[in-house]
């Protein structure tokens, strides 16, 4: 086995697991903490690919735009939050699937009768559509990117959880609500900050692979799912679970695609491998949160006294 | 209470249905199933403005009939292609059925509309099965099997001199008939080949496949990605700086539609890459000219491969109304007439096959910018004169 290729596998993983963390950070917050399963989440990370495609292309500045559309991303969350989310945390279960299943097809909608079904290509500065070498291993610039920029926001949240006021107020909403409300905790503010941040999180994941792919409608439908096995797998309402899981799910997802036909075809035809391979990959992290639920029920990473 | 409601409209289009042969006496009705939702509405939208331009060419007449068109979706599944097709036979009643972008929706609406004796004419999707064994009567192609475009690869890439190849494909019917089909004339050697997940939740990041292309050494690396994965694909293979390391030959993946958007991003990496395909928009015949420059006026764009399949879907049905005089309810002259091809096609005369799959050139495209700086694609070479699919063999026809 080449490990120059090995290491580009790695570190392709390892991108791939920094962007699960950004959606599943929010979603594992949203349902830890105030019970709520969100799918709307999806919708979101697609919002923020859309509003930050659409002004690179007026102001031409991708980090302009990104702040930009952080900040529009947030405003929708806020005002979805406010308006209709708030409802739904007393609610059952099934009807906040309803609810924000509703949600996600209506943002689907508004998408296409505002940017149409075609989809938007994200520009990049032509420095960023490069390739950097190191000892054999090339790169694209961009993907090292997106990892500083995951990496950035998983030290941010590690902090305000772990060393701030509001982190602790969060933790104390995660671990009993009932008693932090009682205690005098202002638990609205508390829910809609969080759902605002969780949802700007999903939005800056879609920023960031929208130069990748591209900006399209249902982009983050796909993605929510995993982004729920990431959550089961690190333990809900766990940021260090969502964070170990999300690396570990995309580990697992790259190196699955790399490897597996390889494997394969030691003991079946290569063309049976090459079948078989992308069928067991696409597999593997549901085989691994099955195994989980049975073995660990409670999630790799559980938030203490829950 | 609620169920009367709806029962009600549903007995008065019931009612209403009994009232249609009297306008079909006077107009041709032709259902166009396509994809007018989800991401693949921008191929659906492609087609229906070439199927409107094509009735505005056409007078709006065939012969002395009105053409009247029934757009419907299939929402990029298969089992609402076969609701929307069952529609347009049974309920609206249409003489012929036209369109489908996709092979398994095609696949699943066949039978709705070969067995009720009506024709069907499949503006895009050339499945094997169809081609071969399951082949019918009613069945007309106006664009490929999906064999022959890939085949057609292989035999430029022979003619290139390239020794070795990476192949990379969506893990579906269409994807595996894509790889067959290049791999069967392709003389050089296969160094890997990578069959990525496909549906509604594509793979679209191909980061793992790409450094196991460049790491193969293989001389080019070919791919068919459809769709928004063409975009993303041409853009990754760009970021990834490999166009000067091993270049891109496709099928199916650069075309009209992907290249506005890979120009917009300034993704110059895909300009002179290869591709094969029947036509191309600089195509060199009256109806071609005829039909590119109006859909440009009309549009403002470069029309795609799938338009131009669509545009002549309704000429070659136009003609056969025209041929039989009018009469739409005798299926089998309709048949002999469409089986002679006998109208101006885009790409210029072809025949059609005992499988009535067209027998028809193919040509190498590269992308080049035009006069006005706008990315398209233009014929370097004629790979293949009056092919014909391999599958025709299969069919008993």
């Amino acid at each position: 086995m080449d490990s120059a290729i090995l290491i580009t596998q790695a570190i392709n993983g390892l991108q791939l697991g920094i962007l699960l963390f950004l959606l599943a950070s929010g979603l594992t917050l949203t349902f830890g903490i105030m019970d709520l399963i969100n799918l709307s989440h999806a919708s979101f990370y697609m919002l923020g690919a859309f509003f930050c495609a659409s002004l690179t292309l007026i102001t031409g500045s991708f980090f302009l735009s990104v702040l930009l559309a952080l900040l529009a991303t947030g405003l929708v969350a806020f005002f979805v939050e406010t308006s209709l989310i708030r409802r739904l945390y007393h609610r059952e279960h099934l009807d906040q699937l309803l609810a924000t299943f509703g949600l996600l097809l209506c943002f689907d909608t508004l998408v296409h009768i505002f940017w149409g079904p075609a989809g938007i290509v994200m520009p990049l500065p032509a420095w960023l559509n490069g390739q950097v070498g190191l000892g054999g291993v090339v790169l694209p610039i961009y993907r090292l990117i997106i990892i500083g920029a995951g990496l950035l926001v998983a030290l941010l949240l590690y902090w305000l959880v772990a060393h701030t006021r509001t982190g602790m107020l969060i933790r104390a909403g995660a671990s009993n609500r009932v008693m932090a409300s009682a205690l005098g905790v202002d638990i609205k503010m508390l829910f809609c900050g969080v759902f605002v941040l969780g949802s700007v999180f999903a939005g800056l994941a879609g920023m960031l692979i929208a130069p990748i792919t591209e900006a399209s409608i249902g982009m983050g439908n796909d993605i929510i799912i995993t982004a729920f096995v990431v959550v089961i797998i690190g333990g809900i309402g766990s940021i260090k679970g969502a964070f170990l899981g999300a690396v570990l799910i995309g580990m697992i997802d790259t190196m699955g695609r790399a490897y597996l036909d390889t494997l394969f075809a030691l003991f079946m035809s290569s063309n049976a491998a090459e079948t078989a391979a992308p069928a067991i990959s696409a597999m593997l992290i549901y085989l691994l949160m099955a195994v989980l639920l049975v073995v660990r029920p409670q999630g790799l990473f559980p938030p203490r006294l829950r | 209470m609620n169920k009367k409601l709806v029962t009600l409209p549903a007995l008065v289009l019931a009612c209403s249905s009994f009232l249609n042969p009297v306008l079909a006496e006077e107009s041709v009705k032709i259902g166009f199933v396509t994809t007018l939702t989800t991401g693949g509405a921008v191929i659906g939208n492609d087609m229906k403005d070439a199927v409107e331009l094509a009735v505005e060419h056409l007078g709006g007449m065939a012969g002395d009939k009105k053409i009247e068109i029934l757009f419907e979706d299939d929402g990029f599944k298969p089992e609402i292609g076969k609701q929307a097709t069952d529609k347009l036979v049974k309920q609206d009643n249409v003489d012929f059925v036209a369109g489908y972008i996709w092979s398994h929706v095609l696949m699943a609406s066949f039978k709705s509309v070969v067995n009720a004796d009506k024709i069907l004419v499949s503006a895009n999707a050339g499945p094997s099965a169809i081609a071969g064994k399951l082949c019918n009567e009613n069945f007309f192609s106006t664009s490929w099997q999906n064999n022959q475009t890939p085949m057609a690869m292989g035999e430029l890439l022979n003619a290139k001199g390239v020794k070795s190849l990476y192949v990379m494909a969506p893990n579906y019917a269409a994807g595996k008939d894509m790889v067959a089909g290049v791999e069967s004339t392709f003389k050089g050697e296969i160094l890997g080949r990578d069959l990525t997940k496909w549906g509604a939740d594509a793979q679209l990041d191909f980061s793992a496949e790409l450094a196991k292309a460049k790491a193969s050494g293989a001389e080019g690396l070919y791919v068919f990605y459809p769709g928004k994965a063409g975009g993303a694909f041409i853009k990754q293979y760009t970021q990834a700086g490999l166009q000067d390391s091993l270049p891109l030959y496709t099928v199916f993946t650069v075309d009209s539609i992907s290249l506005p958007k890979l120009q917009e991003a300034g993704l110059d990496g895909v300009l002179g890459s290869e591709m094969t395909q029947f036509w191309s928009p600089d195509l060199d015949n009256d109806q071609n000219r005829k039909f590119v420059s109006g859909f440009r006026e009309k549009y403002s764009r470069y029309p795609s491969f799938y338009a131009a399949q669509a545009y002549d879907s309704i000429n070659l049905i136009a003609s056969a109304v025209v041929a039989t005089g009018g009469d739409v309810s005798d299926t089998a002259a309709l048949r002999a007439a469409m089986m002679k091809a006998d109208y101006p096609s885009v790409r210029g005369p072809y025949t059609y096959g005992n499988n009535h799959m067209p027998i028809q050139n193919f040509y190498g495209r590269t992308v080049e910018k035009d006069a006005d700086g706008n990315w398209t694609t233009v014929i370097s070479s004629t790979v293949f004169e009056n092919h014909q699919d391999p599958f025709a063999a299969d069919c008993k026809l």
